[in-house]
Order: structure tokens, then C-alpha cells, then sequence
């Protein structure tokens, strides 16, 4: 395959994993950023980049189930790995519960934490459907929402699991 | 400046022994990559310096917890998360378990590892202290074997390590009989702010008590010198001696040789020595707690 050639001579590699569900053949160097690879190669731009160093949280992602900051894993170590953005949250037209909540309380000013900070209540309430206040404040501890608007967002967490009434 | 990704290489050797030939073929030139944690946010900031880099994310060789009688090993790509989430450890090794749980956020503690924690060598990283007093031990493996080496000592210097470079940290022991019922246990780090900082302190403290008596104490503090410290005269001082005003005065005293913090973005000399002393002064107070 001439295409494969020229990707080896410049170095590249090419790594195949899932995105969403949807098998993908991911091009680029073996350092690239996830975070890169999934907004340039498959337009996938609602991850975004915030401070690119792990501290805020805005490309979260999912990779085999558990959540990560996609500006600090290589290209190279998404090798068969299932990763799961943002847009793989709703489902159809369906925006997941916590999308709604979000909304609902105005959880969202400039936008840019807004999908790491969904991530962060997923990847909470999936795994604690009951989260006390502390809970969600440690769930939500790795995104920094440069608005501070903090207590919209943590309003909608807790209006996502209301069914099961949060704990104070 | 954002680094020239064409620059860097990140091979994904199959195996163990695999990634071991590499290390062998030119000692040095190779260097292990595994959460990515410390090293791609050196990349973002265009100073990461080496350039060639093999992934040891994928080899489950280097995973899981394993527990004996005398020990609980954990593989080098123990991630804080899994850390945590091990009942024996929270039961036996809690400063460790909070340790992981001050590192970063949960995105980080998913990747972060322990074995790269260790090998990367930061003198402001939260694990050490608490793995000098428990008394770790580390599995170094090369194409040439294997050898388990005691954890206190391996920080020389800055950055500098007791290791060859054609060797990788595979495991890291505990002994158990360490973390017994009868030890106390005492682990704070301080920080800027409560989620996400880096140390300006970090103090990891045991003791075992017996007739109202410190019969033995183990401290070791981060970010107070250019490696992990372990305060052995401040902790052997201890010994015999029960917890009131002297005690502490005696201990602060030793421990005032010991350290030697600094001045740096995150905090001051001055700042360090003072919380250091506070944080002994509380740990001895919490033993009558």
C-alpha cells in the first residue's frame, strides 16, 4: 500500500482502535496527543484543549472504560483501545441525562470545560449512582471552568441523579 | 514551544523480554514511557529532552497486585486508581492509599503509575515518603536478571537514580509486618490547594507505641531536599521516649538537621522548615489520639 510507505518514511504510524463504537485507523507520529489526533484526523472537536498539561480536565476522554486527560496519552498507546468522546456520550438525538441537567441549570457559560466537565459526572454517576455532595466535588476536581461557574455545574450533577436523591 | 513530534520515537515492543532486548541493545539510548503523566506534559512544553522512548503501558508483566503472607507486590504499572481501590492496601498501607489519592485529579490518577512515579524522580512526588517508611523495596529486571533492591537509598541526588540503564522497575514490595494493627500512621501533604497541586510539603509518619512508650517511629518527608528523605536520627531519637513537650522539642531539633528545604514557585525555605516542624509536632500529638 503506497499510503503506508509514506506514512513509515515520514515517521508515522498508523494505530487501530475504536472511536465511539466505530472501528478507526488513526494516522500520526507515535507521540502525537490523542487529544490532537481525534480534533484534526476525525474532526471530532468537542474534546477540547484547555491548559494541555493535565490540570483542567476539558479533554477528558474515555479510554477502555476509564477516564483520562487526552492531551497526555500518545497516539501510540491507543493501540486496540476503546476511547470514547464527547460525542459518544448522547445517543442518537438523545442527549444522555446529565447533558439535559447541564441545560437545565445553565451549566455552561464560554463552553470549553463543558464537555470535560460532562465527562467528569459520567464517569462519576456511572460508578456511584448515590454521590454525596463530597463526591461530586471530587469528581468534578480535576476540570477547571475558566468562568467559575462552578455551582451551575454542580447543580447539574446533582439534578442529573435527583431520581435517587443526593445525599447531604 | 510545543515540541517537533517528528523528533520522537515511541516503539511498542510485544513483551517483557522484548522491551528488555531494547533497553540491553544500547544502554541509555532507550528510555520506558508508561502513563504518560509526567513526560507528555515535558513534550507539550517543548523540554522533554530525550528523544526515544519505548511504551511499557500495554505489558501486563509489569501489572496487578499480588499478596503473600509477608508482602503485597505491586506490578510497576500499579495506577494510583487500582492502588486505591485495593482493600489491603487501604487496610494496611493507607498513607500510601492517600498518597495516591492527593495525586492529581482521577484523570490523572488513572494513568499516573506507581513505578513511574518512583522512576521519574521528582523530590516534590507524594508516594515516596510513605513508601521509605514502610520499608518498599523495588524489582529491578534487565536482559541480564532480575534483583530486588531496598526503595530508601535508591534517590542518590536530583533526578539520579541506583539503577543501570539497561534495567526497568518491575515491582515494588511491602512487607507487611510493618503495617501491623499496633503502628500508627500519619500522612500529610500540603499543597496550594486541595485537588490538583503539586507538594510544598509532604510528611509520612509511623510509630509503634507500647506502654504509653514510642518503641519505634519511622518519618520521611518530600519536598525538602533534592530527593525523598528519611529522617532516621529525627525518628531514632523517638525511641523510648513518650509524647510531651520535650519530646517534641528534642525531635524538632533533630529534624532541623535533617532537612534542608529551599526556596522555589511553589513555596519558601522558610515556609517548609516551619510546617515541617509543625507537621512532626502534630504527628507525635496524633499518637495519643
Amino acid at each position: 500500500m503506497p499510503e503506508a510507505t509514506e506514512k513509515e518514511r515520514s515517521g508515522k504510524v498508523v494505530v487501530r482502535c475504536t472511536v465511539n463504537g466505530r472501528d478507526a485507523e488513526l494516522s500520526g507520529f507515535p507521540m502525537a496527543r490523542l487529544l490532537d489526533v481525534l480534533r484534526e484526523e476525525l474532526k471530532l472537536t468537542g474534546t477540547k484543549e484547555g491548559c494541555g498539561e493535565g490540570e483542567c480536565g476539558a479533554c477528558s476522554v474515555f479510554i477502555n472504560g476509564k477516564i483520562v486527560n487526552s492531551c497526555l496519552v500518545p497516539l501510540m498507546q491507543v493501540e486496540g483501545a476503546r476511547v470514547v468522546t464527547i460525542e459518544g456520550i448522547a445517543s442518537d438525538e438523545q442527549l444522555n441525562a446529565i447533558q439535559e441537567a447541564f441545560i437545565e441549570t445553565g451549566g455552561a457559560q464560554c463552553g470549553i470545560c463543558t464537555p470535560g466537565m460532562v465527562m467528569a459526572a459520567v464517569n462519576l454517576l456511572d460508578r456511584n449512582s448515590e454521590p454525596t455532595e463530597s463526591d461530586i466535588r471530587a469528581g468534578l476536581a480535576g476540570n477547571l471552568c475558566r468562568c467559575t461557574g462552578y455551582m451551575k455545574i454542580f447543580e447539574a450533577v446533582v439534578r442529573a441523579c435527583q431520581h435517587s436523591g443526593v445525599k447531604r | 514551544m510545543r515540541a517537533y513530534l517528528p523528533a520522537y520515537e515511541l516503539q511498542r515492543p510485544a513483551s517483557l523480554d522484548e522491551a528488555l532486548r531494547l533497553l540491553a541493545s544500547a544502554p541509555g539510548e532507550w528510555r520506558p514511557f508508561a502513563g504518560g503523566t509526567d513526560l507528555m506534559v515535558l513534550l507539550e512544553a517543548g523540554k522533554l529532552e530525550h528523544r526515544k522512548f519505548f511504551s511499557i503501558w500495554h505489558l501486563d508483566e509489569l501489572r496487578g497486585i499480588e499478596e503473600t503472607i509477608e508482602h503485597i507486590t505491586l506490578g510497576a504499572l500499579t495506577t494510583y486508581t487500582e492502588l486505591q481501590s485495593n482493600e489491603t492496601m487501604r487496610r494496611e498501607f493507607p498513607m500510601l492509599c492517600v498518597a495516591a489519592s492527593e495525586t492529581g485529579a482521577i484523570a490523572i490518577q488513572n494513568r499516573g503509575t506507581l513505578g513511574g512515579n518512583i522512576a521519574n524522580a521528582s523530590p516534590a512526588a507524594d508516594s515516596p515518603p510513605a513508601l521509605i517508611v514502610y520499608g518498599a523495596e523495588l524489582e529491578l529486571v534487565s536482559a541480564r536478571g532480575a534483583r530486588w533492591i531496598a526503595y530508601e537509598g535508591f534517590h542518590t541526588a536530583y533526578k539520579q537514580m541506583r539503577m543501570e540503564p539497561d534495567e526497568l522497575i518491575s515491582r515494588i514490595r511491602l512487607p507487611r509486618a510493618s503495617a501491623g494493627d499496633n503502628w500508627k500512621q500519619y500522612y500529610r501533604k500540603v499543597g496550594t490547594r486541595k485537588a490538583q497541586a503539586i507538594s510544598k510539603i509532604c510528611f509520612a509518619g509511623a510509630a509503634r507505641l507500647g506502654d504509653g512508650q514510642i518503641e519505634e517511629a519511622r518519618i520521611s518527608m518530600g519536598s525538602v531536599a533534592p530527593t525523598v528523605v528519611s529522617c532516621t536520627k529525627t525518628a531514632s531519637i523517638l525511641r523510648g521516649r513518650r509524647v510531651n513537650k520535650e519530646t517534641i522539642g528534642a525531635a524538632q531539633g533533630e529534624m532541623k538537621k535533617e532537612i534542608v528545604p529551599i526556596d522555589d514557585l511553589r513555596s519558601t525555605a522558610d515556609y517548609r522548615l516551619q510546617v515541617s516542624l509543625n507537621l512532626l509536632e502534630d504527628f507525635l500529638l496524633s499518637l495519643e489520639r
